[in-house]
C-alpha cells in the first residue's frame, strides 16, 4: 500500500474529472474528515485517514481491500474506473441519464443505451462526455459514455446507441469474484 | 636644534637607502642552484646553528629573514630572464621560463600490475614459454613467402574455398561450410568473451586499468557506458545542472541509488500536505481548459435556431387552428421532448468539461 505519484493522480483526477468535473475538490477535502486516496495492488482506494492507520497494520499479502475502490491500473498504467465508485460518482455527477423502467435491466445486463430507453438527459451534454446513468426514480445504476449530444439525441433513430455502457451495479453479482 | 633635526632626518634617510640597497643584495656563502623552469631554488647553505632549535620568536625571525633571501636571490634571476609584453604594449610584462630541470617526485602511487589472466597462469603452471612466430609463411601452392594470417595469407582465402571435406563420423547432412562458419563464429565469441573477462577481473582487482575508465577499442558494456556518462555529466562546475540533455534522455535527474529502487511517500506521511497539493493538482488542471469549446458554441447555436423555428412553426399552426387547436397543443405534446428541454440546468454550463472521444 502506498500513496499515489503525481502521475498517477493526475490521471486519476483527470478520469473522475470526466464524470464529475471540479466538484473533485469536494472529493479530497471534506469536511467531515481526512480522506485520501491510496495504491494497493493497482487498485486505487479512498479511504478515510482513521482508516488508513488501522489498515496500516495489516501485511500486504494479507490485505485484500481498504476503504472504497475507485478503480485500477492497467498494464500500460491507465486508471480504469469501476462500479465500486458509484456512490461518489452519483451525488456530484454533472451530466446524468435518466432510463426508462423497461430498458433499465437491459442496462443492469450490460448493454448500451438505445434511443429507445432513453427516458431523460442532462440539457448540453456533448458527445463521448461521462455520464451518470439513473433509473426513473432516481436511482444510480451505473455510468458510462454519451454517443450522441443532447442535439443529436434528439433526432437519431430509436434503435441508436445514445450511451455507451462502462459500469453498472449488475456487475456486483455478474462479476462478485473479481470485484475488490 | 633646528640643523640638528635636519640632520638626523637626512641620516635616516640615507640609512633608508642603504638598507633598500642591502636588501636587494643577498652575501651567501654558497651559491644557490635555480631551477627557474620549476621556480625552485636549493639553497645549500648550511643554517645557522644556534638560532634554530627551540620555538619561540627568535626562530620565527630567522625563518623568516632567510626565506626572504632566498627569495630575491630567485626573484633578482626572474628578472635576468628573456621577457616580453604580453598583448600589445600596454600589456603585462610576462618572462620566459626555460625547461624545468629538476624531478618532481610521484604525485600518486604507481600503478600495481594487472593479475596474469587465466592462460598466462596457467602456462607458469606448466612452464610454457611463448615461440617466436616467423612472420612470413612459405607458402608451397603459390610459390612465394605469405603471411601467417591477414590479407593474401598462406592457405588461400577460407572465404574462397570451394570445397570442405566432411570429416569422418560427421552428419553426412550437415552443411559443412555452415559448421565452418559458425565455428569460426563461435571461436570469435569465446575469444571475445576471455578476454573481456580478464579485463573485468583486472579491473575488479583494482589495477592501472581504472586509469582509463572507459575501454578505447569499443568494447564496452552499457553499465560501464552509462556510469561513465553519468560522471561526466556531474564532473562540471555547476553539478551538471545545466547541462544539455540529449533529445531522448530522461528528463528527470537519475536517482543515486543507480534506478534499482522507486522510492515513494511514506504511506501515513503529512496528510494534510497531500491534500493540500491535491487541490492544489486540481487547480492547475481546471485552469488550463480552454475557455472557448467550439462544439459547445456550434450545438448552442443549434439549439437557439432550433428553438427559434419551433417557436415560429408553433406561432403560425396557433393562428391557423385557433383557440382549441392552441388547446390541443399544449395538451399533446410528446413528454420525452419536453422532459428534455424542461429539464432545468442545475449547475450553468462549464465548459471546464471538454468534450473528449476517449475515455
Amino acid at each position: 500500500m502506498r500513496p499515489l505519484t503525481e502521475a498517477e493522480t493526475r490521471s486519476v483526477f483527470e478520469k473522475l474529472g470526466k464524470y464529475i468535473g471540479e466538484n473533485i475538490q469536494l472529493l479530497v477535502d471534506r469536511p467531515d474528515g481526512t480522506y485520501c486516496f491510496r495504491l494497493h495492488r493497482d487498485r486505487v482506494y479512498y479511504l478515510s485517514e482513521k482508516l488508513l492507520k488501522v489498515a496500516a497494520s495489516v501485511p500486504r499479502e494479507n490485505l485484500v481491500s481498504l476503504g472504497t475502490c475507485f478503480g485500477k491500473f492497467t498494464k500500460t498504467q491507465k486508471f480504469r474506473l469501476s462500479v465500486t465508485a458509484l456512490d461518489f460518482l452519483a451525488p456530484y455527477a454533472k451530466y446524468k441519464v435518466w432510463v426508462k423502467p423497461g430498458s433499465e435491466q437491459s442496462f443492469l445486463y450490460g448493454n448500451h443505451v438505445l434511443k429507445s430507453g432513453l427516458g431523460r438527459i442532462t440539457e448540453n451534454t456533448a458527445q463521448y462526455q461521462g455520464v451518470v446513468v439513473y433509473s426513473m426514480a432516481d436511482v444510480p445504476l451505473g455510468f458510462g459514455v454519451a454517443a450522441k449530444s443532447t442535439q443529436e439525441c434528439r433526432k437519431v433513430d430509436p434503435m441508436a446507441i445514445v450511451v455507451f455502457h462502462q459500469a453498472d451495479v449488475g456487475e456486483y453479482v455478474r462479476s462478485e469474484d473479481t470485484l475488490t | 636644534m633646528a640643523a640638528l633635526r635636519v640632520e638626523e632626518v637626512l641620516a635616516a634617510a640615507e640609512e633608508q637607502e642603504a638598507e633598500k640597497r642591502r636588501s636587494v643584495t643577498v652575501e651567501k656563502e654558497l651559491e644557490l642552484e635555480f631551477d627557474l623552469g620549476n621556480l625552485l631554488a636549493l639553497d645549500r647553505n648550511p643554517p645557522p646553528a644556534a638560532g634554530l632549535r627551540g620555538a619561540g620568536p627568535r626562530r620565527e625571525a630567522l625563518l623568516r629573514a632567510l626565506a626572504r633571501d632566498n627569495v630575491q636571490l630567485l626573484v633578482s634571476r626572474l628578472w635576468e630572464l628573456p621577457a616580453e609584453r604580453a598583448g600589445g604594449a600596454g600589456g603585462p610584462l610576462v618572462a620566459q621560463l626555460p625547461e624545468p630541470t629538476f624531478r618532481l617526485p610521484r604525485e600518486k602511487p604507481p600503478p600495481r600490475p594487472r593479475p596474469p589472466t587465466r592462460w598466462e597462469q596457467f602456462a607458469r603452471l606448466k612452464g610454457i614459454r611463448r615461440r617466436k612466430k616467423t612472420s612470413l609463411v612459405w607458402d608451397e601452392q603459390a610459390k612465394e613467402w605469405r603471411r601467417r594470417w591477414g590479407y593474401r595469407r598462406a592457405g588461400g582465402d577460407p572465404a574462397r574455398a570451394w570445397l570442405a571435406e566432411v570429416p569422418e563420423g560427421a552428419d553426412p547432412e550437415e552443411d559443412q561450410f555452415a559448421r565452418l562458419r559458425r565455428e569460426k563464429r563461435e571461436r570469435v565469441a569465446r575469444n571475445e568473451l576471455n578476454r573481456l573477462r580478464n579485463l573485468a577481473r583486472a579491473h575488479r582487482a583494482g589495477s592501472a586499468v581504472p586509469a582509463a575508465p572507459l575501454h578505447p577499442t569499443g568494447h564496452q558494456s552499457r553499465e560501464e557506458l552509462g556510469r561513465v556518462a553519468r560522471v561526466a555529466r556531474v564532473s562540471t562546475a555547476s553539478l551538471g545542472r545545466f547541462q544539455p540533455r540529449l533529445p531522448k534522455e530522461p528528463a528527470e535527474p537519475p536517482s543515486r541509488s543507480g534506478g534499482k529502487k522507486r522510492r515513494f511517500e511514506p504511506l501515513l506521511g503529512n496528510l494534510a500536505a497531500e491534500r493540500s497539493r491535491q487541490l492544489e493538482m486540481l487547480r492547475d488542471m481546471g485552469s488550463k481548459k480552454p475557455v472557448l469549446d467550439i462544439t459547445r458554441a456550434v450545438n448552442k447555436q443549434l439549439r437557439q435556431e432550433e428553438a427559434e423555428a419551433a417557436a415560429a412553426k408553433g406561432k403560425k399552426k396557433q393562428t391557423q387552428r385557433g383557440k382549441r387547436g392552441r388547446r390541443q397543443q399544449r395538451v399533446g405534446r410528446s413528454g420525452k421532448k419536453s422532459g428534455a428541454r424542461r429539464q432545468p440546468q442545475q449547475r450553468p454550463p462549464s465548459s471546464s468539461m471538454s468534450g473528449g472521444k476517449r475515455k
